[in-house]
């Protein structure tokens, strides 16, 4: 028991203290007004909550993050799935094009971001050079509300979709050949293999896929906050960007807090219901497999 | 040349390496961009943003590079980096080991509290995290940085290592017992050397994490002497948003240290991240 105690110790210690701690104290502080200094002591109730879902920037934070979420699951992952039956081809060089895909996923957010800005510079980026070679006008896309989403969008999975990529290949390759052989075999056409035997059995993967994009949109920050700050006038502001501005700047801790709580909450009710409801069959598959092969 | 091949596979091998090479060039043109702006002058890039610089410009990297301020941020996140590893892995590698080898009261709901963690986003704890680190004294301290990044990156830790721990047979734990380890000795002596490979494997996405974390310097580090690399290429677009090419020399000279690691690490880094969403 005391060996117990002692190897979990270290572990139980950092986490309780540095990620269970803050999350209670920001659902504490979500009740109050407070700017952060002393105790806080002003109790409001729910007041933070109910200012939050009336506030317009807010409002469309959530708008925002539904549309980057509904881009990603229409486009990028498609796409990344896409490439990654691409590369499951017997095609020469592909180990070198999975190589190259995957590169931008380790760069920082801040690193591709401030390498955007500069592409999509209006006077001195590439994004004006092309559109001045091509004989259009320019015009900045971020500099633009109607476009700038859509163009942090494209930063977005610019970044990011390579490490999709790379989740459905190992996916891909964990299917054995038999099955889309055989497939093959009784006359099915490589878009029925596909539709009928590789996409299903893909499933889990694409779950788990789908699951950390939409968890990566609900805390975006470091992107945006590079890319545009939020602007022009908010309309590319996400929910940490609006927290950081209460909490950091404004040193509205407690509207800060009912923020987060908002961003948590959001998570957890979505992680709970994709556990559930769709994560769990998948356990069950996986269980019933391991019967089978004994 | 395969000369089997039928005419419809070679257009259709041609058709993939098109889709591959248009695919392969929205990355690197952008890259290569700034790889070529930071040699430019931003006279130069205006009227010229797409050739190649003429003439040459080194002056924005080298001025960078006898800076200082560059091998700082650079040494600072490399630092950081390093022992957030070292902590991380530490802590999870003894916490993995008992949930995969022990059977005791509660294991079900510490471990389940460690998984869930997972998706604890780091936004939500951000701003009590600093008060606290506050109340701690941590801020403009390396620990302040090293210790929360550590917190966060358990759970995904725990859960790659306690799969692999769980794979090695209790044969080769009785047999230890038998010749007298005792349970520390074990792990010590005989679990971690085996888990080499999975070791690797968090330690370079614990790495690569940290590497590219924002958010949390960001707010720790008022003095600029502790910022790293995230830090530092944001503070230097803004200080110098007039002049494009330094920027980008700046921006290019950051992304080495990080492709350079991805080069070695690959195999680590790709196979961790597909194992541990398979898991």
């Amino acid at each position: 028991m005391s060996t117990i105690a002692v190897f979990l110790a270290p572990a139980l210690v950092l986490f309780l203290l540095l990620v269970v701690a803050p999350i209670l104290v920001a659902s504490y502080a979500s009740v109050f007004k407070w700017n952060g200094f002393g105790l806080p002591e002003n109790n409001v109730g729910l007041e933070n909550f109910t200012r939050a879902f009336g506030d317009p920037t807010f409002r469309g934070d959530l708008w925002r993050a539904f549309l980057l979420i509904a881009l990603s699951l229409v486009i990028q992952l498609p796409v990344s799935l896409g490439l990654a039956m691409l590369l499951n081809q017997k095609l020469s060089g592909r180990r070198a094009y999975r190589l190259l895909f995957f590169a931008p996923y380790v760069l920082s957010e801040v690193t591709t971001g401030v390498l955007f800005t500069l592409v999509f510079s209006p006077s001195r980026g590439l994004g004006e050079g092309l559109a001045r070679w091509l004989g259009a006008d320019a015009g900045a896309i971020f500099a633009d509300p109607d476009t700038v989403l859509f163009a942090l969008f494209l930063v977005i999975s610019w970044k990011y979709f390579g490490f999709h990529m790379v989740l459905y290949l190992a996916g891909r390759q964990g299917i054995p050949r038999e099955l889309t052989e055989a497939a093959a075999t009784d006359g099915a056409g490589t878009w029925q293999v596909f539709r009928h035997v590789t996409l299903p059995l893909l499933g889990p993967t694409i779950r788990i896929s789908i699951f950390l994009s939409v968890i990566g949109t609900i805390q975006l920050f470091d992107m945006v906050w590079v890319l545009t700050g939020g602007g022009p006038i908010h309309s590319s502001e996400t929910m940490a960007v609006t927290m950081y501005q209460y909490g950091f700047r404004r040193f509205e801790v407690g509207y800060a807090s009912a923020i987060s709580m908002v961003m948590f909450i959001l998570s957890l009710v979505f992680a709970l219901f994709y556990q559930r409801y769709v994560l769990r069959r998948d356990t069950e598959g996986a269980i019933t497999t391991r019967g089978v092969q004994g | 040349m395969t000369t089997t091949q039928k005419p419809g596979a070679r257009t259709r091998s041609l058709v993939l390496h098109l889709i591959s090479v248009a695919v392969g060039a929205l990355i690197v043109v952008p890259i290569g961009f700034g790889v070529l702006g930071g040699f430019k002058d931003n006279g130069q890039l205006s009227s010229n943003p797409l050739g190649w610089p003429d003439p040459w410009v080194p002056e924005n990297y080298t001025g960078i590079l006898a800076s200082g301020v560059f091998w700082r941020q650079l040494g600072n996140s490399t630092l950081i980096a390093l022992a957030t590893t070292f902590v991380v892995v530490g802590a999870a590698a003894m916490a993995a080991f008992v949930f995969a080898r022990f059977s005791f009261r509660g294991r079900e709901f510490l471990f389940t509290l460690f998984a869930v963690g997972l998706m604890f986003p780091f936004a939500v704890a951000i701003l009590p995290l600093f008060i606290l680190l506050r109340t701690m004294g941590l801020l403009d301290n390396p620990l302040g940085v090293i210790l929360p990044q550590a917190a966060f990156g358990l759970p995904v830790t725990i859960i790659i290592l306690r799969q692999f721990f769980r794979t090695i047979p209790a044969e080769v734990e009785e047999a230890a017992t038998l010749d007298g380890c005792s349970p520390f000795g074990f792990f010590w002596r005989v679990l971690l050397p085996m888990a080499r490979p999975a070791l690797a494997t968090v330690s370079v996405l614990a790495i690569v994490a940290s590497w590219n974390n924002f958010m949390l310097p960001l707010v720790v580090f008022t003095d600029q002497s502790w910022w790293t690399l995230p830090v530092g290429v944001q503070a230097f677009q803004g200080q110098y948003s007039d002049d494009t090419a330094r920027v980008l020399a700046y921006v290019v000279l950051s992304m080495v240290p990080a492709l350079g690691f991805y080069a070695v690490a690959e195999r680590q880094l790709i196979g961790g991240l597909a194992g541990s969403v398979k898991g």
